[in-house]
């Protein structure tokens, strides 16, 4: 991994693909200076990328006439976006806050953990899903719940839980741990 | 209370009623085509002031007076801010006007902008809400093509933009600097206040910061009038002039442990007993409530005979509490340790703030780290008190902090320990029979070496 991250930083080839780049620009018109695309155009890279690696990161910069830091310094201060490798194809974000905690949204967290081996924030070795803690996921009256992808996963049990697993990663069984093998 | 009819939710329950074509089949835009042709700008604030409408984005700041702040004729550009980062545990209202009825809040859009003169507005959405997204920018697009948006409104002199900009999750975007700062391309670092938005607000401009649910009520005092709404909820209190009252429906939040969790539109006021057991068909399991949220997790706590509170502007604070706040309640059943309520407000804090204040950063993660020795059995009964320090110290309340998310860290806090000492006290002597009464330091820290 290692590697080829430093591959790609001494790449001249740009990760930002020419699609990614004319959809960057087709937002500046909205705002009045380029810096407040600063958040959409990490969106635009992660959503294609699932992350946004420092090539990323200085590419952005150099579109929004920024010094690299300063996209940097925008994108750590949130969690969303990774920077050593991409999440999972799927990422899923479980709710740990207070209405979810009450109906158990922990316990569901745990066996997703357990029937993976990985932790939240982790990656599956098959690349399949990427576990998260959320904190309250606005869908309260669904208790506990998760938002995988752009699904929300209402009033999981440890059931449901496994059944989400069997379909996010068929080939390693109903939810059996592949972490190891 | 009988008589009330919903409003704000009146078409959730129609088939496609996120469309133009249901919008407008119920009367939607009759508000903003009156008002462009026959009403000034002045006289839509007039309106709005007025009615009393209270912001619904937890500060219940009025709507009409904070218009008014704006600088008058200003060059421009006036911007307009919409508050949808909804990320107050237990809170989902905006939501379901977003998902279900989004020509609601747009119309609340325009006609707020054209009433403060804005000519872009910006609705700051959450990340974690991908169906809001599609259904607000379907909308915009209809709007733009039905000439409800863009150019000349309705063949006006009036002319307004409004785009989408998506949050990356984090609670301190939906504080009102913090979501400027953050759609400026920044941290969100919230802003000393003053200068208030109304002066200096986004790209440095007059900028006014409104709520979805708020904006609902502004197209719905302008479809309905000021009469009606203030026909709603609870007049101001006559001894004091200025109180500005709780008019106006309300979507309340109901999560927990109650049988059908769930938004319900009500009258401004209801108790939250009322909630509970009305709309929410009791605490579940035919169990007994120990305790409930009043208005998400920053408010604090009602013990269970202060479910009787009303839930309008006022009441809350009666008995303790920060507020009304978002109107979200979730119950808490007579099974749940208090000591484990309050580890799960500690973790969010602590999480969520910016780290921008010291107390707050470091008061949020002392508590949390106090919060998980307690759980882990090595709890002493002078943490609580040590707790009490932090929950009286830090927020804009007690002056230390730039935000009020310290105050919402504080307010759980407080109210948890102060409500439920003898519970706290029991845990840690049953958890720690043989160091729960140690007044030492928990490690014993050496003295530094040219400290004085
Ligand atoms: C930590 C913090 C988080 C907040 N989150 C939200 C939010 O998610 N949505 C919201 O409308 N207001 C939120 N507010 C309140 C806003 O600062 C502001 O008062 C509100 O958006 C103004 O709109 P309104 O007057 O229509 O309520 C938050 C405040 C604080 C201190
Ligand atoms: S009070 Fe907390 S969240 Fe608000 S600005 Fe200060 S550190 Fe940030
Ligand atoms: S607490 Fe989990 S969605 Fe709100």
């Amino acid at each position: 991994m290692m590697r080829e991250q430093a591959a790609n930083m001494s790449s001249t080839e740009p990760i930002l693909t020419a699609e990614m780049v004319r959809e960057i620009q087709a937002l500046f018109p909205r705002y009045p200076n380029k810096r407040a695309v600063t958040l959409p155009a990490l969106h635009i890279v992660n959503d294609r990328l699932r992350y946004v690696p420092l090539k990323a990161v200085v590419e952005i910069a150099q579109l929004l006439e920024l010094a690299p830091a300063e996209v940097q310094d925008t994108l750590s201060f949130y969690g969303l976006f990774k920077q050593d490798q991409p999440h999972g194809r799927v990422r899923a974000w479980v709710c740990r806050s207070i209405s979810c905690a009450l109906r158990g949204g922990e316990q569901v967290l745990e066996h997703l953990c357990h029937k993976t081996g990985i932790r939240p924030g982790e990656t599956t070795p098959d690349g399949a899903l990427t576990l998260e803690y959320a904190e309250c996921l606005g869908a309260c009256e669904f208790a506990p719940c998760m938002l995988a992808g752009e699904s929300l996963h209402r009033e999981l049990t440890t059931a449901k839980a496994d059944e989400f697993l069997s379909h996010v990663r068929p080939a390693s069984g109903a939810g059996h741990s592949s972490a190891h093998a | 209370m009988s008589s009330f009819e919903p409003v704000l939710m009146a078409n959730m329950a129609l088939p496609d009623s996120h469309t133009l074509r249901v919008y407008e089949s119920t009367g939607g835009y009759q508000a903003l085509r009156r008002a462009i042709k026959e009403l000034t700008p002045v006289q839509v604030i007039d309106a709005v002031k007025a009615s009393n409408l209270r912001g619904r984005g937890g500060a219940g700041f009025p709507t009409g007076l904070k218009w008014t702040f704006l600088p008058k004729d200003h060059p421009g550009p006036i911007y307009m801010c919409i508050n949808a980062d909804e990320s107050e545990p237990g809170t989902f209202n905006n939501r379901y006007l977003m998902e279900l009825d989004p020509h609601q809040v747009i119309e609340g859009i325009i006609l707020s902008s054209y009433a403060t003169r804005a000519t872009t507005a910006y609705i700051y959405l959450r990340y974690e809400y991908p169906l809001s997204w599609k259904r607000l920018q379907a909308a915009l697009d209809e709007c733009y093509a039905a000439g409800l948006l863009g150019k000349n409104i309705l063949g006006s002199e009036f002319s307004l933009d409004v785009y989408l900009h998506k949050g990356a999750a984090a609670y301190i975007c939906g504080e009102e600097t913090g979501l400027i700062e953050s759609l400026e391309g920044k941290r969100a670092w919230p802003r000393i206040k003053p200068p208030f938005p109304a002066i200096e607000g986004l790209f440095r401009k007059p900028t006014v910061v409104n709520n979805i649910e708020t904006v609902a009520c502004v197209t719905q005092i302008m479809a309905r009038g000021v009469e009606w709404f203030k026909s709603i909820g609870v007049p101001s209190d006559p001894n004091n002039p200025r109180d500005p009252g709780s008019y106006g429906p309300k979507l309340y939040c109901l999560s927990g442990h109650v049988n059908n969790p769930g938004c319900y539109e009500a009258p401004l006021g209801i108790t939250c007993r009322q909630l509970i057991d009305e709309y929410g068909g009791g605490v579940w399991k035919g169990r007994k409530g120990k305790a409930a949220i009043p208005g998400g997790i920053s408010m604090g706590l009602f013990t269970e005979p202060e479910f009787d509170t009303p839930l309008d502007f006022a009441g809350p604070g009666k008995v303790g509490c920060l507020g009304l706040g978002t109107a979200a309640v979730v119950v808490l059943d007579e099974t749940v340790s208090m000591v484990d309520f309050l580890h799960n407000s500690c973790r969010f804090f602590q999480h969520e703030s910016c780290g921008q204040c010291t107390p707050c950063r470091e008061g949020t993660a002392w508590a949390l780290a106090m919060l998980n020795r307690i759980r882990a059995g090595k709890g002493r009964l002078r943490d609580l008190d040590l707790l009490l320090e932090i929950g009286d110290t830090i927020g804009i309340i007690p002056g230390t902090t730039i935000c009020g998310l310290a105050d919402g860290a504080a307010w759980p806090i407080k109210n948890a320990i102060r409500k439920f000492r003898g519970e706290f006290e029991d845990y840690i002597k049953r958890t720690n029979p043989h160091g729960y009464a140690v007044t030492e330091p928990v490690l014993a820290l050496p003295v530094l070496a040219g400290a004085h």
